[in-house]
């Protein structure tokens, strides 16, 4: 396939200078983020966090513009009788429906994210990547999520991958992009560490782990090694890059562990939306029934919080 | 017919234990089990070469994260074993006595089963210091043989004992990381379904023992030709016999462990070298230096 | 406010609350006597001293301080017990008793874990996580052995000793009766045990749970008390064998009060381990290993890794690192499930680890300490690092016992192998590199008797333990742990 020549301004990276990652010690020091016991009033607090860091996120063959309405309300409404909740994030959608959630969603701060570059296997022609990315763009989004070229960077062709980041970038003018490596398919964390590093020097604003099409997608082994990779970069250049694990989260718990490690890792810093998301579908409700838990003391049933 | 005013019992279906489940034989067939007097004690399923091949997909689905358990893990599963064996012992002395022993000789197999079950218990985590090494090559390498499972274990369960033989046939398979598919004694087959169950008590992932109940003569084959099978394990015959298992298992160079007149019952029965003999050895090198 | 060359804010915003473990379940009784003979009894002379709490200073109970006429006792307890019903059992039986000892821990854990932060100052977590699952995961490995011995010594028949004297530390009290207790059961030995005396309760909950596995009376003593109590011990006639774990002064007065006696001793004293990172390491998970190494259990840890040796040319990086990751560490109420590092064990510990940070100081070392509170009553002390160090600072070459940390830089694989090796100490070391053969070469150069390579401070009851030169003599866990419990005839 003939690549054309795309001009930018960021280097590719010295990749063989890539930090080495030893998988037992990232899950050792992952196990042990999760022995935090979080509670009462931090509990709460966190809990907070984690649904105004939400992406809520619907992508499937099947979505309607009703389907996608929906999911707009549920966004703006978590729940009727639990008071002072923060509203989630954004709404992550395809490009066909960012127009409906746009309308939807009218004047609220909630942002509308939407995937392109051929989501989620990412093997589509340069051209259609960068025309689908301009078309969501002038849709209205003011996220994009892409997929990286796993074919080519597990070839070692980093070079073709970071010039493709780095015109999807352009692509995107003003809206932010989010770059999936897709950890599972990359095998190693070695490799995660790698395609971190790439896809911040191609101007990456976020990284995120996972399609949420495949197992596995995130987990907490290979988003601590993108944390590292964040901070690392933050030391050596100054410049903050969000990060946003998805799929795979939808227990309340689990995503406050992932707040814990964020803490520990980034600091506080990177601890708002504007730096953090989580790419989720059914976590909300879990975190409002934890919510409900705290302020009743009584365990929740699934029957009392909408299922959109 | 029970007598007016007394309890009708239930009688027990005997079932046969793949996969972690106790499906009847594929085939429908069955055998009847008589006592001594001509009584039918139960209807025994009579297995077929599907239920055995069912059993190897289950075995092998199972052997990767047996194998990959940790000694200790697999050390406190075997505990587990014997501590449930324990708590059900009556039901296995009743089983033995209905299969004609003494009950005196059948509390003394019952608790030999159970002692056996915690001395292979405590082998898990020994065995592999007592038979790896690390070799003095002459070159600048790090050099070390370790035992590894062989694979999915095939074993005729001795058939002239109830209990203790198809024990101390299971236990050093499966302490060693080894699955297995277990035929059970023809001639007394009771206590093999019930340590099933025992089995399943413990908490023994579903695939890592698999029990049929069925005719010697039309499984065997199947025991020793199938590709699948990585060793099989043979504790009665004659010559004929294991000259006829042999050749099947050349199929696939299966591993073939003569275990023919063994005395169960005595010490000499519970050692190491019966978990070696379902283990492989793999020595690897790697060089010393900067 | 983290280090000043630090860009990330680690303490501010969003914080834990305090997530304390429930002690309401945990029964520690007013007064502990001696358990000798299968019973608890008063001491001879009616003395007794407290075990407090140090992290709040209060007394949990009054323990009972053995006399030498109470060793005596127990040591012909334990004789007795021995001639008697503990050498008729069978190998297998025996086995069975100390499996039983492993089932009960198990059962009880929770409550042995909250004991043990309770008497030592250790975080809950890391005594319910890591010393009191690794105890019964001991009694469990050495009950295995007790009937399969004859494999462990080829060509040689083993035999039990007799009457076991074992003295033990305050760092990992339960553990280290575990790897005391165990291995010398197993063989068929019968024990008299002096846990440490500022941290006596576990030992003494331990012994609860040996009368309720019904171990015949006599095969396990417990005699509380103070050094007096250890020196009788040592210095009883009738005890075959000595097992102490210490400091290296005490195991040398140990070793010349037996010289002569013809009694088995094993020795597991301090150490001052090196932590190599070269600069081919994967360096995140390296500097969580010097986390691991030095500052987990308050550094009260006789393998610790207290010298860092890193390759210059990632000496900022990894320090820099060090120092970010310091600043999350939570020193507080060892009750504390958040609480990364406890209290110091005792006043007199902290005085000596703060006078080595003078002492730091004052030898021209430059010091850092993380920047988190501490509360006001206890013992306590912040995770601290010393840089601008060299080989012949006291503080590189003393062991401090404390979560304080000394660092040098090295250029070459010899340089670093030099300093690792240049101490009178050899327990352990560590090494960080990805290479394999390095790995390999370095396993194979460093004179210590436990290599943890892109890893630390990592205990197993089959991987033997023990120390090169004044580190200590003997092995303990693992196949190799039994020789010291054993006499090998032909």
């Amino acid at each position: 396939m003939a690549l054309s020549a795309v001009k930018t301004n960021s280097a590719l990276p010295d990749l063989s200078r890539v930090a080495l990652v030893d998988e037992v010690g990232v899950r050792e020091r992952a196990a042990r983020f999760q022995t935090r016991s979080i509670k009462k009033e931090s509990k709460v607090e966190a809990l907070k966090m984690v649904l105004s860091m939400i992406d809520l996120t619907t992508l499937e063959g099947q979505d309607t513009p009703g389907k996608v309405r929906q999911l707009c309300q549920k966004a703006m409404h978590l729940h009727a009788s639990l008071p002072d909740l923060p509203h989630v994030a954004a709404v992550c959608v395809y490009p066909t429906m960012i127009g409906v959630a746009k309308k939807a969603l009218g004047n609220h701060d909630i942002k509308v994210a939407s995937v392109a570059t051929g989501f989620p296997s990412g093997m589509a022609p340069r051209q259609i990547k960068l025309e689908e990315t301009r078309i969501a763009v002038e849709e209205g989004a003011d996220e994009i999520d892409m997929v990286i070229s796993r074919g080519a960077f597990l070839q070692g062709e980093y070079a073709y991958v970071f010039d493709e980041i780095a015109a999807i970038k352009e692509a995107c003018g003003a809206a932010h992009l989010k770059v999936i490596l897709e950890t599972g398919e990359l095998g190693t964390l070695d490799r995660v560490r790698c395609a971190s590093v790439l896809a911040m020097h191609a101007g990456a604003d976020f990284i995120k782990t996972s399609t949420g099409k495949i197992q596995p997608a995130a987990t907490l082994p290979v988003t601590l090694v993108m944390l590292q990779a964040i901070r690392d970069y933050y030391y050596e250049t100054d410049r903050m890059v969000g990060m946003k694990p998805a799929g795979g989260i939808s227990q309340a718990k689990l995503a406050v562990h992932y707040l814990v490690m964020l803490r520990e890792t980034l600091g506080q810093a990177w601890m708002t939306h504007k730096w953090y998301r989580f790419g989720a579908s059914s976590l909300a409700n879990d975190v409002l029934m934890q919510l409900q838990k705290q302020a009743t003391g009584v365990y929740q049933s699934a029957d009392y919080f909408s299922k959109d | 017919m029970a007598a007016i005013g007394t309890r009708v019992p239930v009688a027990k279906t005997y079932k046969i234990y793949i996969d972690g489940k106790f499906p009847r034989t594929e085939s429908g067939r069955y055998f009847v089990l008589e006592n001594s007097d001509g009584d039918v004690i139960a209807n025994i399923c009579r297995s077929s070469r599907k239920d055995f091949r069912n059993s190897v997909v289950a075995a092998r689905t199972a052997f990767a994260d047996w194998s990959a358990a940790s000694a200790y893990l697999r050390g406190q599963i075997l505990y587990r074993i014997a501590e449930m064996l324990e708590g059900r012992s009556d039901q296995f002395v009743t089983e033995l006595i209905l299969q004609g022993e003494s009950k005196r000789r059948a509390q003394k197999e019952v608790e030999a089963s159970i002692d056996r079950l915690i001395h292979y218990a405590g082998w898990s985590d020994k065995y592999q210091q007592i038979f790896s090494s690390v070799n003095p090559v002459n070159s600048a390498h790090f050099n070390f043989s370790v035992l590894e499972p062989t694979g999915v274990v095939a074993v005729l369960a001795p058939d002239d004992s109830g209990l203790l033989g198809l024990v101390s046939n299971i236990a050093p398979v499966i302490v060693g990381g080894n699955t297995c598919v277990v035929l059970a004694s023809e001639q007394m087959p009771l206590c093999a379904v019930s340590f099933a169950e025992v089995l399943h008590a413990a908490d023994v992932p579903p695939g890592v023992v698999n029990i049929l109940t069925g005719f010697r003569e039309e499984l065997v084959q199947q025991f020793a030709s199938h590709m699948d099978v990585n060793a099989v394990v043979y504790c009665d015959g004659d010559a004929d016999l294991a000259k006829d298992i042999q050749d099947h298992a050349a199929n696939n160079i299966k591993r073939v462990i003569d275990r023919v007149d063994t005395d169960w019952s005595d010490d000499s029965a519970q050692n190491p070298y019966l978990i070696k003999q379902t283990q492989e050895i793999k020595t690897t090198w790697h060089p010393i230096g900067s | 406010m983290s280090s000043d060359s630090s860009k990330l804010a680690f303490n501010d915003g969003w914080q834990y609350a305090a997530a304390p473990e429930s002690t309401d379940h945990v029964q520690i009784d007013a007064e502990y006597g001696l358990f000798i003979g299968g019973e608890f009894v008063a001491p001879a002379d009616g003395r007794y001293f407290e075990s407090i709490n140090p992290a709040t200073e209060e007394t949990l109970s009054s323990i009972a301080l053995a006399s030498d006429a109470d060793v005596d006792r127990a040591v012909k307890s334990a004789r007795k017990a021995y001639n008697g019903p503990w050498s008729r059992l069978s190998a297998a039986d025996r086995g069975k008793y100390i499996y039983r000892i492993a089932r009960i821990l198990q059962e009880r854990a929770r409550e042995f874990a909250v004991i043990e932060s309770l008497d030592g100052g250790k975080p809950i977590r890391e005594s319910r996580d890591i010393d009191i699952p690794l105890s019964a995961a001991h009694f469990f490995y050495y009950a295995g052995w007790a009937d399969k011995l004859k494999y462990a010594f080829p060509g040689r028949k083993p035999a039990s000793l007799g009457v076991a004297g074992q003295i033990i530390p305050w760092n990992f009290p339960l553990l280290m009766a575990a790897w005391k207790i165990a291995p010398a059961l197993a063989c068929g030995n019968t024990v008299v045990l002096k846990p440490a005396e500022t941290t006596p309760l576990t030992a003494l909950k331990l012994a609860e749970v040996i009368r309720d596995a019904e171990l015949p009376p006599g095969v396990v003593n417990i005699v509380t008390g103070a050094g007096d109590t250890g020196a009788a011990i040592v210095n009883h006639p009738d005890v075959d064998k000595i097992a102490f774990t210490g400091s290296t002064d005490v195991g040398r007065l140990i070793q010349r009060a037996i010289a002569g006696t013809g009694k088995k001793y094993t020795l597991e004293l301090g150490g001052k381990a090196a932590n190599i990172i070269f600069a081919d390491a994967a360096i995140d998970q390296a500097v969580e290993g010097i986390v691991n190494g030095i500052f987990f259990n308050q550094g009260h840890v006789c393998c610790a890794g207290s010298r860092l040796l890193v390759q210059e040319s990632v000496a900022d990086e990894v320090v820099q690192k060090l120092k970010d990751r310091m600043e999350t560490l939570i020193v507080g109420d060892p009750l504390d499930k958040n609480t990364d590092i406890g209290a110091i064990n005792s006043a007199t510990q902290l005085e000596t680890i703060e006078s080595y940070l003078r002492l730091g100081q004052e030898e021209g070392a430059e010091m850092y300490q993380s920047s988190c509170a501490v509360p006001h009553r206890g013992y306590w002390c912040r995770p601290t690092i010393f840089t601008g160090v060299s080989q012949s600072n006291r503080i590189v070459q003393e062991e401090i016992f404390g979560p304080v940390l000394a660092i040098q830089t090295f250029r070459t694989l010899e340089e670093g192998l030099t300093k690792a090796n240049n101490t009178p100490y050899g327990l352990s070391g560590g090494v960080w590199t990805d290479k394999g053969a390095k790995i390999f070469k370095l396993a194979q150069s460093v004179r210590a008797g436990v290599i943890w390579a892109n890893t630390f401070n990592k205990f197993d009851p089959t991987s033997p333990f023990g120390g090169y030169k004044e580190s200590g003599v003997g092995r303990e866990g693992g196949m190799h742990g039994l020789a010291a419990y054993v006499r090998l005839e032909e």
